[in-house]
């Protein structure tokens, strides 16, 4: 087996790292959590850093009207197929396929990972937003605008009296890994090619 | 040399310097030395937000409670409830904790609190939990360190005055309760005046499950009736013994301050507890008809019960010939104080000139030679000069207790004189000693009293404050003070108030079990009958004139928060489960005319109050805690119809009654 092809097979397993680790983490502090409330987002699931942390984020949001944290949304059905998929596709052309079929699988893995970030902005900003019109506590912005709490997609923010962070965790860097691993692999498989052609 | 104008003036101020230099540092030796003149301030002053390196806790003697406090800071963490009804957290009135309070004399809502002793392994203290007596209706309780609440008392049948109470055993094989009053027993209708060889002292050896903590009165012996007034377990080479202070060797019935101080010495009581477990593990012993309570708590239904035993194991000295042992001791001893290593047995004698110290190794030469001087109702008295190690000479006045540190050294407090002595086990010579504001009573070492004691800090608990506070009328909470032992001289660092009466306090290192303690209670765990883990188990039910109501509290309401269909006479329970699972946020429930205290309910606990309505009316109910920013939200109603009405049972959250 070619090295570019060995590096494409590692690359098409990678992401799996997802169904082990979480994808992405929203931190919330304040003064009266020393430790901070936490959520990890996984690619099938949202879960507590500690114990009872999205309960009590859910009791916390429920001042200001935001909704419940589901147990579920759709996409924990969707993004482990479409991983599962990609990593079919990733080994199949891992065996068989050309080089370039690297780069094909590295811009359709970009395209379907910004898709999953906008979906998971749309999610998080309807979060934020579509406010309980029986809120508790309505706040509005300098502007005059009713305020939302849309945590950041990626980064800090002020939140109120909370600070919130957002980042990715250890199956995100798997799944750039893998990403970045067939980029590295079509080149790898590019410079065997042209080494072939000037033979 | 030639003295010039200039030299002697150089000279003058060179002599003034030194003067002075030797005036401060005398003064720092005594009490006026102020925080200011050296770093004192430093070494109390703990940062906020930053933790104590000290738990202390201090028994509140008539207060029934043990407090908890911080070193070096002398901050109070909490108040624990332990024999005494606790209207800021409902224990003793809530009726999952009323159980706690029962006794052979029914219901007690006070005790005198005594002394606290932390559980241990090897000698060591393990921090699991802390067993103190109460010394009137005689009870011992277990605190749980995980949860720093009450969760066992254990009554004392056959005793009185629960005073040589509650220590324990270098693996907590026991925890032993002396008798400090001898009474009959069993109790009898007999003359006062024929005390003398008719009453008894019992010393109780109560077992602790090592898995479970749970307390079992395992045998009482019967001893002569003297006054068994505290007590000490060996250690390390004298583990599997015990020995007990004794005073009113004369059997007075009246004026004991002159006719139980007439012998020249009394006895310290060495009791082969080993030798009796296999005695009593052999079938051994009497079964006794009595009546006593055991109330255990359950922290997975958040209920106490309370049950009735009926006999208890007891052994009399002569069952058992070579078990029990009197060490003569001077004048009417108090404390009994064993050192780390076990050897050493220290009495004060109360109205002794001198700390008289025993030797164990002594002892057991002495009683394998039997070079005894005698017996006392059949038990051998050992010669005084026998088993003698030594004594501290006229180290001060009143002696009572001593702790050690773990440097060879005895702290030993002296009531009359007011003040701490530090000396030397062995050499017996006097170290040091620092006065005490004022009349001092126990001193606390943290581990003072094992095999591993940890010498940084000694506190001081008096019985007499005067003036050291700002007066606060005629009854003031009693003083403490601080030292640092940890240099050849003790350094006084601190004066703070404690609350009640501290008798004893048993310290440790807070790394010890403050990571360990509980946060919540997990609601999935919580199997209390009446519990309502959801909106959905919310229910009012009706029995009788009894009613039942399973109500959820979370932030920022309770469910119901209206119901209607009580009638006057009706007797309600209200079942409070705090939904909330995070840490230190507690919701209160109170309701006008509620004839007992308030609930203060942990997340993911239940407690029940209860409530009989006399009026017509619609009542409110509300939290009693500032739980949120919707804390005064936190309300409902309750309607109350007439005895004979109609109106029909029914709740609701959220919506109005139909």
């Amino acid at each position: 087996m070619k090295r570019s092809n060995i590096i494409m097979l590692i690359a098409a397993l990678l992401p799996l790292g997802l169904f082990l680790f979480p994808l992405w983490r929203i931190t919330l502090e304040a003064p009266q959590y020393p430790i901070p409330l936490a959520m990890n987002i996984h690619i099938n699931d949202f879960s507590d850093v500690h114990p009872h942390d999205i309960k009590n984020i859910n009791l916390m949001n429920h001042y200001v009207g935001m909704k419940y944290i589901p147990d579920a949304i759709p996409e924990f059905k969707i993004f482990p197929v479409g991983i599962i998929i990609t990593t079919i596709i990733g080994l199949i052309i891992a065996f068989k396929g050309s080089y370039k079929w690297f780069l094909y699988w590295f811009i359709l893995m970009i395209i379907l990972s910004s898709a999953g970030l906008y979906d998971f902005y749309i999610w998080e900003h309807d979060y934020g937003h579509d406010l309980d019109p029986k809120a508790i506590m309505k706040f509005t912005n300098p502007d005059g605008t009713v305020m939302g709490f849309q945590p950041p997609l990626f980064g800090s923010k002020d939140i109120l009296n909370f600070t919130a962070h957002s980042y990715p965790r250890l199956g995100a860097f798997f799944l750039a890994l893998g990403i970045g691993g067939s980029l590295l692999a079509y080149f790898a498989g590019n410079k065997i090619h042209k080494k072939t052609l000037s033979m | 040399m030639k003295i010039t104008m200039k030299n002697l003036l150089k000279l003058i101020i060179a002599t003034l310097v030194v003067l002075v230099a030797f005036t401060s540092c005398n003064n720092s030796n005594s009490s006026t030395s102020g925080a200011l003149s050296s770093n004192v301030a430093e070494r109390v002053y703990v940062p906020p937000g930053q933790h104590d390196s000290h738990y202390a806790f201090i028994s509140g003697g008539y207060s029934g409670n043990v407090t908890v406090y911080g070193l070096p800071s002398g901050r109070m963490f909490k108040e624990i409830p332990v024999f005494s009804q606790f209207p800021t957290s409902g224990y003793g009135y809530s009726e999952e904790t009323k159980p706690l309070l029962n006794t052979s004399y029914g219901f007690i809502p006070w005790d005198d609190a005594h002394h606290p002793d932390i559980s241990q392994t090897n000698g060591e203290i393990d921090g699991r939990y802390i067993f103190v007596n109460g010394n009137n209706t005689p009870r011992i309780a277990k605190i749980d360190l995980l949860t720093f609440e009450t969760t066992e008392i254990i009554e004392i049948p056959n005793s009185a005055g629960n005073h040589s109470s509650s220590y324990v055993t270098d693996n907590t094989e026991y925890v032993v309760a002396g008798t400090r009053f001898a009474v009959p027993v069993p109790q009898k209708d007999m003359a006062i005046k024929d005390y003398k060889g008719n009453f008894k002292g019992t010393l109780s050896f109560i077992k602790v499950d090592s898995e479970d903590g749970g307390m079992e009165i395992k045998f009482q012996i019967l001893m002569p009736g003297f006054d068994y007034d505290k007590a000490h377990p060996g250690r390390g080479k004298s583990h599997g013994w015990f020995f007990f202070t004794t005073y009113n060797t004369e059997e007075a019935s009246t004026l004991l301050e002159v006719n139980a101080s007439q012998n020249d010495k009394d006895f310290v009581a060495a009791v082969n507890w080993k030798m009796i477990e296999e005695y009593v593990n052999n079938g051994g012993g009497k079964m006794m008809p009595t009546n006593y309570a055991h109330n255990v708590y359950d922290e997975s239904t958040h209920t106490a019960t309370s049950t009735m035993k009926k006999e208890v194991r007891v052994i009399d000295p002569s069952e058992v010939p070579g078990a029990l042992y009197f060490l003569p001791m001077p004048k009417s001893p108090h404390g009994c104080d064993v050192d780390p290593t076990g050897e050493y047995i220290v009495g004060s004698g109360k109205l002794s000139a001198n700390v008289t110290v025993h030797s164990f190794t002594k002892m057991l030469d002495a009683i394998k030679n039997e070079k005894f001087s005698g017996d006392a109702y059949g038990i051998p008295i050992l010669n005084f000069e026998d088993v003698l190690a030594g004594a501290v000479e006229q180290p001060g006045l009143g002696p009572l207790h001593t702790e050690f540190d773990d440097r060879g050294n005895a702290y030993t407090t002296f009531f009359i004189s007011s003040e701490v002595v530090k000396w030397k086990l062995g050499t017996w010579e006097v170290l040091d000693r620092q006065p005490t504001f004022y009349s001092v009573g126990h001193l606390t070492i943290a581990g003072g009293n094992s095999r591993k004691p940890d010498g940084k800090y000694m506190f001081a608990m008096n019985k007499i404050t005067k003036d050291r506070y700002l007066p606060t009328g005629p009854e003031l909470e009693h003083s403490a003070q601080l030292y640092d032992i940890s240099g050849d001289k003790m350094e006084l660092l601190l004066d703070f108030p404690t609350h009640g009466e501290p008798h004893y306090a048993a310290a440790m290192r807070a790394d010890i079990i403050k990571e360990r303690s509980k946060k919540i209670y997990k609601l999935e765990e919580n199997n209390h009958a009446y519990v309502a883990k959801t909106d959905d188990d919310v229910k009012v039910v009706r029995n009788g004139n009894e009613v039942h109501i399973s109500m959820t509290t979370i932030r920022s309401h309770f469910s119901p928060d209206n119901i209607e269909g009580i009638r006057v006479g009706d007797k309600v329970y209200f079942h409070v489960t705090n939904l909330e699972q995070d840490f230190d946020v507690p919701h209160g429930f109170a309701i006008i005319g509620q004839n007992t205290s308030e609930l203060l309910i942990m997340p993911g606990q239940t407690k029940t109050s209860v409530w009989e309505p006399k009026q017509v009316g619609v009542w409110p109910f509300y939290c009693t805690d500032f739980c949120s920013a919707l804390h005064q939200e936190m309300q409902g109603y309750v309607r109350v119809s007439a005895a004979n009405a109609n109106t029909p049972l029914k709740w609701s959250l959220g919506e109005d009654i139909e």
